[in-house]
Order: structure tokens, then sequence, then C-alpha cells
């Protein structure tokens, strides 16, 4: 099964680098071709797929979406507009690697 | 007070109850001796990855006192629960099963943690499972495997690996796991409990860290269906915290496990009787099947075309949901952080770190389909086969009650077999998948063992909020064990 591949040997190195960049991944030299090698394997197999003709098939993308579960976007569907009790910013301020009290504090984004 | 007398691999709610009510025991005496217990026999198996003595102690006290005072004692009121890692709990650290998480102590209890606690519950502490709930062994959780109580050399099953084992070990009477494509039937059937699925929406997934959320449900894992039916009654329900949640009323699950199964018609689909299927597998499960039908169940053949379909649909969709979900860990807010000079370089050397190889091959999955050029190709394509799946069971349960089905397609197999194999290590998740992507709701009842002891487990599926009848089906099953 898994040297199954139905499609052209589609990942290169290069789109496994690609896609680990749009993913802020960072991988090893090491990582890279064992990364591609898993990456046509799978998607080798989920090429199964295309024997199915889906042309006329809605996505589904949710359940609730054939479960008639969703309300309608109405004011019944909302909240009232009111403030209530959220969770306490010290202690949510508390869990970050680096702060200064009232902000997270992360590297410099703007070189000058 | 001690809890001496009650043998804790067997201890239901009720027996916890009526020792309870019958002062044979506390609260606080029958925590500890679940404490005790594991002190004995986790080093071996390793279902726990946090110990949350503090808060159960004190909730114990607190049911003593009720007791003491001669209060109504809410349902679970002494009965140690422990919860799988992906769900926050105040007071103890909410890893995941990842370093990235490591040393997170979340500022608010998940929903259905909470609910648990009101109904009485002690939380003893949270149980180990796969990164992310990614995996169906055990075997990717950052902080190492979980060993199968019944066969130390075997897997418990996976992503909800510690929550069966702690159930199945007798170091907790009932716990809660979590289950996105099989993640809580399979390890159930793997270690020999009862693990139930709900419908997607019936339990709030506030406080559950988001793998694929539109597949995502926390269920319960227990030594009988009856406890299984107790614990669902109690965390299902709509909570303004997750608007996905269904506001459908919840039922009495406990009286549906007591009706008769006469005249039910139970749907037995060809497609999950496969060639590789497991000898002792496939005789278990006949074997329930032709117990339902002494029971007056009518057994009928039927068909769910595009089963084969449900584990590569699967791993677009939930790879595709889990590459978002998975991009807030990203050093800033919680967990770990490696430092770099940039905030870009920063992100990915944390991330780097942070996280194992099955997590960073489905980002790596779930980036790819949903990318530019390949997402008709991939993701689109991968939701309408997910139609067709849902269409499958919509047509079956329009002419039968429940269906059933085996619920692994092997025993529990060994640590180290499938880990070199994504492919053989997704596959293990055949007969789990296409209930999730459907959203209908599942069990996993155990159905005896193999002749060398390993555990067998039989899925019963119910339809869209068909709790009620997929219960009672396996209240059927399990009684017919002896």
């Amino acid at each position: 099964m898994s040297e199954k591949s139905q499609s052209q040997p589609a990942v290169s190195l290069e789109d496994v680098r690609r896609v680990a960049e749009l993913a802020n991944l960072e991988l090893t030299p090491e990582e890279e071709p064992r990364m591609q090698r898993d990456l046509n394997n799978i998607l080798g197999y989920i090429a199964e797929l295309n024997q199915l003709n889906t042309a006329d098939v809605p996505p589904l993308a949710q359940v609730s979406e054939i479960l008639g579960e969703q309300e309608k976007a109405s004011v019944d569907a909302l909240r009232a507009d009111v403030v209530h009790a959220s969770l306490d910013r010290a202690t949510v301020m508390a869990e970050a690697p680096e702060k200064d009290g009232t902000f997270f504090k992360v590297p410099k984004v703007i070189e000058r | 007070m001690t809890a001496n007398g009650l043998n804790l691999e067997t201890l239901t709610i009720d027996g916890a109850r009526e020792a309870l009510a019958a002062k044979k025991t506390s609260a606080t005496a029958l925590a500890e001796a679940h404490y005790a217990r594991i002190a004995e026999q986790d080093p071996a198996i390793h279902a726990f990855l946090a110990l949350s003595k503090e808060r159960a102690r004190a909730q114990a006290a607190k049911v003593d006192a009720m007791a003491a005072n001669g209060e109504p004692l809410p349902p679970l009121a002494g009965i140690p629960i422990a919860i799988k890692d992906v769900l926050t709990m105040q007071g103890a650290p909410a890893t995941a099963g990842s370093k990235i998480l490591e040393g997170y102590y979340p500022p608010y209890d998940c929903t259905a943690v909470a609910r648990l606690e009101a109904a009485g519950a002690v939380l003893l502490g949270k149980l180990n499972c796969d990164e992310f709930a990614m995996g169906s062994s055990n075997e990717n959780s950052a902080y190492g495997p979980v060993h199968n109580p019944r066969a130390l050399d075997r897997v418990p099953g996976g992503s909800s690996g510690g929550s069966a084992a702690a159930v199945a070990a007798g170091m907790a009477v009932a716990t809660l796991g979590t289950d996105t494509g099989g993640s809580i039937r399979q390890p159930a059937a793997f270690c020999g409990v009862v693990g139930v699925l709900p419908t997607y929406s019936r339990v709030s997934r506030y406080g559950l860290i988001a793998f694929a959320s539109s597949l995502d449900r926390i269920g319960p894992f227990a030594k009988s269906v009856k406890d299984a039916a107790t614990l669902l009654g109690v965390i299902a329900g709509h909570d303004p915290q997750d608007a996905t949640s269904s506001k459908h009323a919840v039922p009495d699950y406990v009286a549906a496990t007591k009706r008769p199964v006469a005249g039910l018609k139970i749907g037995v689909p060809d497609e999950y009787f496969i060639d590789g299927l497991d000898a002792e597998v496939r005789a278990s499960v006949e074997k329930s099947i032709e117990q339902l039908k002494a029971q007056g169940c009518t057994i009928k053949r039927i068909s769910l075309p595009h089963t084969k379909y449900a584990v590569p649909t699967y791993y677009v969709v939930a790879t595709a949901e889990a590459s978002a979900n998975l991009a807030r860990f990203d050093g800033v807010r919680y967990g770990l952080r490696a430092d770099d000079s940039t905030l870009s370089a920063m992100y990915r050397r944390t991330r780097d770190k942070g996280f194992g190889a099955e997590v960073k091959r489905r980002i790596l999955l779930g980036t790819y389909v949903l990318s530019a050029g390949y997402y008709d190709a991939y993701y689109r394509k991968a939701q309408q086969v997910r139609m067709l799946l849902a269409r499958d069971f919509l047509t079956a349960f329009a002419d039968v009650d429940a269906i059933v089905t085996p619920m692994t397609p092997t025993p529990p197999f060994k640590i180290g077999e499938k880990a070199d194999d994504p492919i053989a290590m997704y596959l293990a998740d055949i007969f789990t998948v296409a209930a999730s992507l459907a959203g209908i709701c599942g069990i996993s009842v155990p159905s005896g063992t193999t002749r060398d002891g390993l555990p067998l487990g039989v899925q019963v599926l119910g339809r869209h909020f068909g709790e009620e009848t997929m219960l009672q089906v396996a209240q059927a099953v399990e009684s017919a064990q002896i």
C-alpha cells in the first residue's frame, strides 16, 4: 500500500521546503528527505479519491450543515450584548514566555 | 477509613456509590486508594502525566462533608476520574502530549471537566496521549509511550491510550478522552474497556486543545456501558462557550441501557468485513451479532459503499484543520519559546523544537493540501467525499436502528511494530474514521479476548443524536458476555 503512487511523483524537496516555510516549520537536512518520502506516499494513497466522480456532490465542511443544527444568522443566534466575566489578565499573562506586565514581548519585527 | 475490600480493577460507579452510601469507604479514602494503585501500577504503564492531588483531596473532603451532613449527593459524588491531557483543568498542567506546551498551566477548566466536578467527581490527574491526539498507538507522546495493561509489550491504542489504560488497570473508575478519527473507540477496544464517541456537537469542546475542529469530540471511558451512559449524561448538553454545541435535549441515557433490544433492526455492513480482518476479531463480532439475534434483534446486511475512501478523506480533512489549529503554537502566549533574533526565526525554531515528527508530518500535509493550486484537488475533493460518506450513513439509518462492526482490524499490536510506516498506522483507523467524518455516534464494547488473552471490541454505531439506541444495543452486547 505505501508504495502505491497513482499521481506523478508530486512532491519535490523544493516543495517540502516551501510548505515548511508556509507552515513556519524548520526542518533539519535529515528531516527533509524523510518528509518528502512520507508526503509522497500519503498523497499517493489520497489519490485514490480521484476514483470517485464528485462533480455534483456539495462539499461537507461540518456535519451541522446536514443536521439543520445551524441557527440562522439572526438576533436570536447572538448572545446579549453585555459585558461578562472573562479570564483574568494576570493569570493569562503568567503563562507567556516573555511579557512586560501588559503585553506579550517578541523579538524585534522591524529592522532599521 | 480505607477502601479495603474494594477491588479497584472492577469498581464501577454503582459499586463506589454503594460503598460510599454504606460508609464502607469515604471519598477521601477512595481517592487515596486510587493514588496508591497509581503509584504501584503506573511505573509499568505510564498512563498518567500529572496528578492533581490538591484539587482531588479538596473535592473529596467536600463530598465527605456533604455525606456527613446528610446532604443529597450528586450522581458522581466521590467517583475518582482522570482526564486526557488535551483537556484543560485548572491547577494541573496541560501538555497535549507535546513538548511545545511543557509547563503550561491553563487558566480555565474545560466545560466537560467542570461538569464532572460539579457532579461530584474527584479529578485525579491528567492522562498521557499521542501528541495533540495525533496517533493510533500512543507512541507519539513526547513523554513516552503508554503500555497496554493487559499485555505490557503491546500498545494501548491511541490517541487516548492513557485514558483507556487507566480504566483498564483500575487506576481510575472512569476517564475522559477525545476522539477525532477513532481515538476513544480504538484504545477502548485494545484495552478491553467501554469507550463512547458522542454525536458531533453533543458535548462542548470548550477547553479541548483543538486538533481538527469539525471532527474533535470528547467522550467517556468506563468499565461498563451503564457507567459510560452516566458520564455522557453529565457532560452532554449545550454550552454558551462553544457555539457549535447542540441545543438538543439530553435524554436519560442510563434509562436507555435498560430497554430490551428485541425488535431492533441491526445493520451489518459488508465493507467492514475486509480480507485483512483478523480471524479472531471476525469470530468475536460474529458471535456478538448472533447474540443480538438471540435477544430478538433483526440482523440485516447493509452496504456503506464509500467506506474504503474514509481513511484518505480523513487524512486530508484532519490535517488541513490541524495545520490551521496548530498555527497558534508560536512561542508567544504560552508554552515553549526557542529564542532567536527575529520574530519569524523565533516562530520556526520554537515549532521545530516543540513539535514531534508526526505532528510536523501532519502540519506539512495539511498545509500542502490547502496551498494554492492544490486546494480543489485535495481539500475540496475530500469534503465532497465526506458528503458521500455521510450520505452512506443517512441512507443506512433510514432502514436500520443501529450498525454493528468490528472495532479494529487486529488485536492490539506490539509497541514499535508500525512506528516507522505512517500509512500502516493510519490503517489501524480503518473502522473508525467514517463515523468521525459523518458525525454520528459510536461506542466500543468489549467482546472477549483472543486465545492469547488480548482484548477485543465490537463497535456499535448510532444515527446522529441516536445515543439512546446505541447504548441500548451496546448494553445487550455487554450483557451477553460472561
